[in-house]
């Protein structure tokens, strides 16, 4: 039995449709990354599994039990933590523990081994109020209070949004030692990098799941060849690399641009590479830089929703 | 966005027809005990009179009390025995004035136009007859004859208080927590949402029952107001106005998920027509027809009556059974339709 398993989920609020029907499941003990942009449903697709929306159509079923029928088994068995620091402020790190442990039936003794990990990083602070920690201790906060109970699932929306780059990585290192000890994580993000931490992972784009595999088969599937192309002018090399006629796609990464090219039946990669660079000189950059690169999970990204659009 | 636009509506409304402190058509009872040519001319004049209507007719002294408890009389006119004799042989006569004090503007109010009537048709008399007639109105003040304030406004205090304590905070409250995101993990918790609400709705109940205390106290130590009723009744009726105002903390918590709305609508809905169609500073008898029939849906209307009535009148409690079995009907009610609004999950 899949600890997640979710059959044609849709959901409108009013006008705007949220999900357009969804279908996947999680296993138990997998890390199940829900990756895609804001405003895609991802925040939706966790208050339905948590019971606390109900979707128009389609059925989930989480740890055996249906998110309608069996809601109240599903609150017992479940850990939940909202995309917004949802603990309260005026409460101490330690109040907010105790609180949540009480809320549950349980205390803190008795699944301290569980959140000890997480919960001995923020303990130094315990006498301060929540609302004065950094984002990266609230959620760290946070995700003590989600698993105080020793859930058997655990969602986490954007756990890591608006956390530093150590604590990001510090929260993911957490989520690994949760998945061994038996906790189904389903976790949602809008960083693409983070990807690759995830057992599994659904690409998720206006309420439509557009692929649910391994972060290695989903960039093993990406058959194209990808360069990185970096100059002094981005903005500029943009346009002017979209201007090029080989060129299939080019989108802005951080400090690169992923450009992606057709290739005659004859012609190498490295002579349209090489064109591309001579066009680039032609037209006024300087310092220009192309590689050749793997693919990576917002390359797939890209892709898949440009072949949706189509 | 309805409030803003329907705020200065009803103000407007509110302040320009109810919030008068002229009386009309106060309901008035006369004890005739001469029943003669004058006697009746007097009650005549007064009935014609749009400030007053005669309700009932009493036959004895004893009747004026048991009128009087009742409560809906806010005057009652005494002639005394062979009044038009009196006048006529001694050239006096007297006319007792009995006024529920218990609101002292009204009751100043009601005496003086009452007096300005009599003191007419004395004139009348004087202008056709030979001697000078003197008609001598004899006021006396029933349940508060100093005419303290105080005895008005420690019900409504008590009534706004609770109210504004009750509904608004634990609105507020309750709303916060959807606001903050921290309803949302509560839901997704064993905890049952019945019990969430409780547990926000305890701490105001307790808090107003020491509201409730105060009060009390600062009312008869300090304000020297008497309670002349039942302590236990007072108190049992005011716990169960606190019920009701909780229900209605709860109900608007049901219908918003902003805390502004909360306070707006516990606020302006709930907090002035409290203040001006209760009958704590206006007397709601003077008012239209159709805001009176509002202000009878206002718990606090009801909770001022009993507590004037068991306090101030020192009535038993039969007095107010009205109030209570009315203030019990909101409670079942509220409560029934916040159970029924409050969801088990986020919308």
């Amino acid at each position: 039995m899949p600890a997640v398993d979710v059959k044609g989920l849709k959901k409108n609020y009013g006008k705007v449709i949220a999900l357009r029907g969804i279908s996947f499941s999680a296993e138990k003990g997998e890390i199940f990354g829900i990756i895609g942009p804001d405003g895609s449903g991802k925040t939706t697709l966790f208050r339905i599994l948590t019971t606390l929306l109900v979707a128009d159509e389609g059925t989930a079923v989480v740890d055996g039990f249906d998110v309608v029928k069996d809601y109240k088994e599903i609150r017992k068995r479940v850990g939940y933590m909202p995309g917004r620091f949802s603990l309260y402020q005026d409460l101490t790190v330690e109040e907010n523990l105790q609180f949540f442990a009480s809320v549950f039936h349980t205390t803190i003794e008795e699944n301290y081994d569980l959140v000890k990990d997480i919960y001995s990083q923020i303990e130094p602070f315990k006498t301060r109020r929540a609302g004065k920690l950094s984002g990266g201790m609230k959620q760290k906060l946070a995700l003590s209070c989600a698993l105080i109970h020793k859930p058997a699932i655990l969602f986490l929306d954007e756990p890591t949004t608006g956390v530093d780059p150590v604590s990001r990585k510090e929260l993911w290192e957490m989520l690994k030692r949760l998945k061994n000890q038996g906790i189904t994580i389903l976790v949602s993000t809008p960083y693409m990098d983070e990807a690759a931490l995830c057992d599994r992972i659904a690409l998720i784009k206006d309420g439509r799941f557009l692929s649910i595999d391994t972060p290695a088969n989903i960039t093993a599937q990406f058959n194209q060849k990808i360069f990185a192309v970096r100059g002094l002018e981005m903005s500029r090399l943009l346009s002017d690399i979209r201007a090029f006629p080989a060129v299939k796609t080019c989108y802005a990464f951080g400090d690169s641009h992923h450009v992606t090219v057709e290739t005659g039946q004859n012609e190498l990669q490295e002579s349209v590479q090489h064109a591309l660079y001579l066009y680039l000189l032609f037209k006024g950059h300087t310092n220009v830089e192309i590689e050749k690169i793997n693919p990576g999970i917002e390359d797939c990204f890209m892709e898949l929703t440009k072949a949706d659009v189509v | 966005m309805m409030i803003l636009l329907g705020m200065p509506v009803i103000q407007i409304i509110l302040f320009g027809f109810a919030i008068t402190t002229e009386v009309k058509n106060a309901e008035i009872a006369v004890l005739d005990l001469s029943k003669d040519e004058a006697t009746r001319k007097i009650v005549e004049a007064i009935e014609v009179s749009e400030y007053f209507h005669v309700a009932e007719y009493v036959h004895n002294t004893k009747d004026i009390d048991n009128v009087f408890r009742k409560g809906r009389i806010g005057l009652a006119i005494v002639f005394s025995e062979n009044f038009y004799e009196n006048l006529l042989h001694t050239g006096k006569a007297q006319i007792q004035l009995i006024a529920d004090a218990t609101d002292p503007n009204t009751a100043t109010t009601l005496t003086n136009y009452a007096t300005a009537i009599i003191n007419n048709y004395q004139r009348q008399i004087v202008a056709t007859g030979p001697v000078p007639y003197q008609i001598v109105p004899e006021v006396k003040l029933m349940y508060n004859p100093q005419m303290k304030g105080a005895y008005n406004f420690v019900p409504g205090v008590l009534g706004m208080i609770l109210m504004l304590i009750c509904a608004m905070m634990t609105s507020v409250a309750i709303v916060r927590e959807k606001e903050m995101g921290t309803m949302e993990v509560l839901l997704v918790s064993p905890m049952k949402p019945i019990i969430i609400i409780l547990s926000k709705a305890v701490p105001y109940f307790a808090i107003s029952a020491v509201n409730l205390a105060t009060v009390l106290l600062l009312a008869v130590f300090v304000l020297k107001v008497p309670v002349m009723g039942s302590l236990f009744w007072l108190i049992l009726v005011s716990l169960l106005f606190i019920f009701v105002s909780l229900s209605i903390g709860i109900m608007v918590s049901t219908l918003t998920s902003k805390q502004m709305i909360a306070y707006l609508i516990s606020g302006m809905v709930f907090m002035i027509p409290v203040m001006l169609l209760s009958g704590m500073i206006y007397p709601v008898e003077n008012m239209p027809a159709i805001l009176q029939w509002i202000s009878h849906i206002i718990p606090a209307k009801w909770y001022i009556a009993a507590v004037k009535d068991l306090m101030i009148k020192g009535l038993g409690v039969q007095a107010v059974l009205k109030e209570i079995t009315i203030l019990f009907a909101m409670a079942a009610v509220i409560t029934a339709i916040s159970v029924k609004k409050f969801k088990n999950r986020l919308e």
